[in-house]
């Protein structure tokens, strides 16, 4: 066989060739850098423009940050030690550090409170935010806010946990009475609630000074505290009004939606910096004569309106994406309305509406930096104001700017990147 | 027996009103009327005795009165002279400028951006990516204050254009960008100028006449007749004959340096500038989202179809991708236009007399009617945003019919 | 329905009112603490120092009626306020008593009602530019790019000025003083104007104030006063005699180091014995202890200690005393008589 074939063929492989790489013009960094950067004239021309412009930057932010100066007091002097060179003055944000954070009136002494607060806050929110943390750190998360309030605020701890021990009998009232109706355990854990709260008041009123921390008036607070605050406090209080006001716009009573659709819809149809005036200039009319409702909380009350009324709106998504089988298995079980949301409508549509609420989230807190424009002094109002406007300070812009893009960018961008985890995590278990 | 238990019939019992469905409802609704009812007396009692004590009272008659301040961008006549109710249409169109170049800009750049985010660069999908990330991720106000601090601190003042050692000097002559804004030059229309301004506009109706014609001779004959070249010369022969031949009826009012500042010419001022390119580029990255996502939406089985058409990759997208995109993308594009003006009053923060700064700022402070003046911008934004989810409900109809 | 509930609630706040306006002393005493409104910052007028305690001349007035109220000066509640927010934080409560720089006018005082108590500076609205400029007089100023802080009186003094002398400007609408000093400094706007002391205390944060200079001309009379609100006198009463004793003090010679010997008995001056309450009961007219106007005195000195300390020649500041002097050294402070 192979003689006859020796005689046709003058040669025949009868072997395979081991795989040749391909020619460099197809393989590796190159190939890739044809397909992904310089595949036509338009992509090159394309290509060549951003290396320009990358260039451009990298060339004119690199001597100003390779020379920053960390440890001048003032503008003047970090200018002289830099002599004519380019290069940043960090030295301001080092020499404001404190004033960033915490505003220039909030006792120094008093520092670590916030820190700490932030620290736990990092613990009681993990519950929250990961699903698979212990759930038993639920537990702080309850008591975190008590916590929190008494770190920032000072004051006797008696205060908060006075608030917490009328929540809690409130709790209790709830469960004893929901067997009647959800709305009798509504309203017997409200009057209990008020009541203990009421009548136990008159304990850290007697004993301020047990467990006490200095008193700070929220009018010191200040700097990226005061964003933090505002943000963290304002979301928090806004879920349940949410919550409320979506259901609300969702009932079949026409008194109870309109007056929800109206609230909701003129919350956002007008900017949030209106709402501020309205908490700097008008809101205290509102009040009972001689009462004396501080800015910060003024301004909680309005945010805390402004975004409720947004995650309204996406709970309201949320709602309006579960199938009606879902409603109506809730029906034909004999659950009654406060029953069949609690334990299958909203917990589903809570879960839908997640990314939603965190964006809103994302948007709220980059919004806080709006109290500025009342002379509140967050960081972006520290920056403005008497940072910017000292003697020691006048000029020193891309420093102070870059900083507080850098600080909101991390905050910012990890939440995001959070909820798009969040959501692909739900995504899979939810087909 | 009956196997549906009839409603209990007969005596009415108070506890039917909270336990039996039909009542309840009602009562619900009863007391949730008159919690509000309570909320709004106890609001308005506090209010009335707060003004009383106060000795103030509410009253609207101070828009009549005159204003008293100078605003220093006033696209109708306004003097210090004139009254309250003047300034704040002033701030009123200001507002509405400031949107409607906002608008524009933002949606150039977004709807740049979000296709170069699907681009097949490499490259530039990232710095894309880069930019949405971090314009998105940081306070508008914060970049409102950055573009104002260019202004300031970067860009040269009249002062240093001026004298034998100047530090800067205009481009070309004709443009300059100083640190309170931008001067270029102004066209000054003289006597005659209506016939060329008419030509320009004969030509532009003749442009689209020529495309539709060319349109038709390509579905009605198969005939490819090029448009770009003669609608180019369309453009500009007509207009540029008829401008020398009415003797150079239009010329230019080149901006110059008098006094303390530069004079004529069109100024645009920092605050508006920074302004509308700070909303811009803001919005342009949530805008460029929705196109990304709005392109996405469109199955890739479209594109594929078209390509084994044969059409070229720019017609795919202008005649198969984007048509279909556009449905996705207006709803949110619309909302985002929505965002951007209500954003616009940020003015404030640096100095841009809108609404906020007339009516809300200077008005407010000048005659004490916080109360007023504040009801009077709310009204005033809340009726902006009803008509625009007016005009968003009929874009949703419009499409919804065509979807047929 | 609502319109009727909304007269009942008229007629019961007519009722209430009249008791509701009267009881800012108490509701000072009850509160253990005095909440003044001041400026945002204003070096020598009211600034936080290093270590965020407020000084100045305004909140030498704070502290002297504080003490003479509750006995302390440091039982005060600085609130910044400007110049949008500071009259409704007094009109609507939040603060009892503004010392801001505020200038006394007709409207302010009858239709926004509120009681001016004094002027404890008299001042005139200047102009500051750049020396390199070579202004010499603010009528050289046409087309002026000026800076200019939002719901002042110098705003409208402002337009009447340059309306009056038929030439143009090109306002820059600034919120508060801090944000004037950068447009300022870098050239944004090429004049800044506000009160005379306002621009001496402004000048004198500066790197170098040499460098700049205020012009000849003041516009208008802007006499600066503590003002509290309509309709309840007594507290305005507290309110205008702490200021006048701290007047009287001076042209009686009483100072912060002379006044606790000179108020451990009665001595030969009788209207020094009245006013530092060894005879006489005006302390118990006002509602004060007898020894108000010591404590008032002794929180941060006489008017003309006020002045040199915080905003006299001997301070950056530099202010003369001027108008401000005592009348029977030239200048306008008249106190009436304590009697
Ligand atoms: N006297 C004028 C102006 C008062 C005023 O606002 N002065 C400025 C500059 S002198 C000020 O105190 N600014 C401090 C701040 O911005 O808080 C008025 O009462 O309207």
């Amino acid at each position: 066989m192979s003689d006859t074939h020796a005689q046709t063929v003058a040669f025949v492989r009868d072997t395979m060739l081991p795989e040749q790489p391909p020619p460099a013009s197809e393989a590796g960094v190159i190939k890739w850098m044809r397909e992904n950067l310089f595949k036509g004239w338009f992509n090159s021309i394309l290509t060549l423009l951003s290396i320009f412009f990358i260039y451009k930057i990298v060339s004119g932010a690199y001597p100003w940050f390779a020379n920053g100066i960390w440890n001048t007091s003032s503008l003047a002097e970090c200018r002289e030690m830099l002599d004519g060179m380019t290069g940043a003055c960090f030295s301001v944000l080092t020499e404001r550090w404190n004033q960033l954070l915490f505003g220039f009136t909030y006792p120094t002494e008093a520092y670590w409170r916030p820190t700490l607060a932030v620290v736990l806050l990092l613990v009681a929110i993990a519950p929250v935010l990961y699903p698979k943390a212990p759930r038993k750190l639920m537990l702080f998360t309850a008591i975190y806010p008590f916590l929190a309030f008494w770190l920032i605020w000072g004051g006797t701890l008696l205060t908060p946990l006075m608030v917490l021990v009328g929540l809690i009998a409130g709790y209790f009232a709830f469960k004893k009475f929901e067997r009647q109706s959800f709305a009798m355990g509504m309203l017997a854990g409200l009057v209990a609630t008020v009541v203990v709260i009421w009548a136990g008041g008159v304990i850290p009123a007697a004993m301020p000074d047990v467990l006490a921390l200095q008193a700070i008036p929220s009018r010191d607070l200040g700097g990226f505290m005061l964003n933090m605050i505002l943000g963290t406090v304002c979301v928090s209080l806004s879920l349940p009004l949410g919550i409320m006001l979506a259901l609300g716009r969702q009932s079949s009573m026409p008194i109870i939606k309109w007056m929800c659709v109206v609230f909701i819809e003129f919350i956002r149809g007008v900017p949030l910096i209106t709402l501020l005036f309205v908490a700097n200039v008008v809101l205290a009319y509102f009040f009972p004569p001689g009462s004396n409702i501080d800015l910060v909380l003024r301004v909680i009350i309005m945010i805390t309106m402004f975004s409720s009324a947004y995650i309204a709106e996406v709970i309201r998504g949320g709602l309006a994406a579960l199938p009606r089988g879902q409603y109506e298995a809730g029906d034909s079980l004999g659950l009654d309305y406060a029953q069949s949301m609690r334990f299958i409508i909203l917990p589903q549509a809570l879960k839908i509406s997640i990314p939603g609420i965190v964006n809103v989230a994302v948007g709220l807190f980059k919004d806080t930096t709006l109290v500025s424009v009342i002379s509140m002094f967050d960081l972006v109002g520290m920056i403005r104001g008497p940072i910017l406007a000292s003697t020691e300070w006048n000029g020193v812009y891309w420093e102070l700017w870059g900083f507080a893009v850098f600080v909101f960018f991390i905050v910012c961008f990890s939440i995001s990147k959070y909820s798009q985890w969040l959501e692909r995590q739900l995504a899979t278990d939810h087909r | 027996m009956s196997t549906i238990s009839d409603p209990p019939s007969g005596s009415f019992q108070l506890s039917m009103l909270i336990n039996d469905t039909r009542y309840r409802s009602y009562t619900f609704q009863f007391i949730a009327l008159i919690l509000l009812i309570l909320a709004f007396a106890y609001l308005g009692y506090n209010l009335l005795a707060n003004l009383q004590a106060a000795g103030l009272n509410i009253s609207y008659k101070f828009l009549g009165e005159p204003a008293g301040y100078d605003i220093n961008q006033t696209l109708i006549d306004y003097t210090s002279q004139s009254s309250h109710w003047r300034a704040s249409l002033v701030g009123v169109l200001n507002t509405l400028l400031v949107a409607f170049l906002g608008c524009i800009m933002a949606t150039v750049i977004g709807v740049v951006v979000g296709v170069l985010r699907l681009s097949n660069n490499w490259l530039v999908r990232q710095l894309m990516s880069i930019y949405v990330e971090i314009f998105r991720n940081v306070p508008v106000l914060i970049w409102i204050l950055i573009i104002m601090a260019v202004f300031i601190a970067v860009l040269p003042q009249p002062r240093d254009f001026r004298g034998e050692d100047a530090t800067a000097s205009m481009v070309f002559g004709a443009f300059a960008f100083t640190g309170r804004g931008f001067y270029s030059p102004a066209p000054v229309f003289g006597p005659g100028s209506g016939v060329v301004v008419a030509v320009f506009l004969a030509s532009i109706a003749g442009i689209f006449a020529f495309r539709n014609y060319a349109k038709k001779a390509l579905y009605d004959r198969g005939q490819l007749i090029p448009t770009l070249w003669p609608s180019l010369a369309i453009f500009f022969i007509p207009a540029i004959l008829a401008f020398f031949v009415m003797g150079r009826p239009i010329t230019l009012d080149l901006p110059s340096l008098q006094g303390f500042n530069f004079q004529g010419g069109i100024f645009m001022r920092n605050s508006l500038i920074a302004l509308w390119f700070a909303l811009s580029i803001y919005t342009a990255a949530f805008i460029a989202e929705n196109v990304r996502a709005g392109i996405l939406a469109v199955s890739k089985g479209q594109t594929e179809a078209a390509a084994s058409l044969g059409l070229r990759p720019g017609r795919i997208m202008n005649l198969v991708v984007l048509p279909q995109a556009l449905r996705v993308i207006i709803p949110p594009l619309i909302s985002q236009y929505l965002n951007l003006t209500k954003n616009s009053s940020l003015a404030i923060a640096v100095g841009y007399m809108d609404l906020t700064g007339t009516l809300g700022g200077i008005t407010l402070n000048q005659t004490g009617r916080a109360i007023e003046a504040i009801f009077l911008l709310m009204l005033f934004y809340l009726a902006i945003s009803l008509a625009i989810s007016a005009i968003m409900n009929v874009y949703n109809n419009a499409v919804k019919l065509k979807e047929r | 329905m609502k319109k009727i509930a909304i007269l009942g609630a008229m007629t019961v706040a007519g009722l209430s009112a009249g008791v509701a306006s009267a009881a800012t002393l108490d509701d000072v005493k009850a509160r253990g603490k005095l909440n003044c409104g001041v400026t945002t910052g204003l070096v020598g007028f009211a600034a936080p120092n290093a270590n965020g305690e407020w000084e100045g001349f305004d909140v030498g007035v704070c502290r002297a009626v504080a003490a003479a109220v509750l006995g302390d000066p440091t039982a005060v509640e600085f609130v910044p306020t400007t110049g949008k927010t500071r009259f409704t934080a007094l009109a609507s409560g939040e603060i009892d008593l503004l010392a801001r720089n505020t200038t006394w006018t007709f409207s302010r005082d009858v239709d926004l009602g509120f009681e001016f108590v004094g002027i404890n500076y008299y001042d005139g609205q200047g102009f500051m530019v750049p020396k390199e400029l070579g202004v010499s007089s603010a009528k050289e100023l046409d087309g002026a790019t000026v800076c200019i802080q939002t719901g002042t009186t110098t705003e409208l003094n402002l337009a009447d000025f340059f309306r009056a002398n038929n030439i143009s400007y090109e306002p820059v609408p600034i919120e508060t003083n801090a944000e004037a000093q950068p447009l300022y400094l870098e050239g944004a706007c090429d004049v800044y104007t506000t009160d005379a002391s306002g621009l001496a205390a402004t000048r004198a944060a500066f790197e170098n104030p040499g460098d700049h200079v205020v012009l000849p001309e003041i516009i208008s009379k802007e006499p600066l006063g503590p003002l509290v609100r309509h309709g309840d006198n007594q507290w305005g009463d507290i309110a205008r005699w702490t200021l006048n004793a701290l007047i009287a003090a001076e042209e009686l010679g009483v100072t912060s180091a002379n006044v606790s010997e000179l108020a451990s008995a009665a001595g030969s001056n009788p209207e020094i014995n009245r006013l530092l309450g060894t005879e006489g009961t005006l302390g118990a007219m006002l509602g004060l202890e007898a020894d108000w106007a010591v404590k008032a005195i002794m929180a941060g000195g006489n008017y003309g200690e006020l002045f040199e300390k915080n905003i006299g020649e001997n301070t950056p500041i530099g202010l003369a005393r001027g108008l401000n002097a005592l009348w029977t050294e030239g200048g306008l402070l008249y106190t009436p008589p304590f009697r």
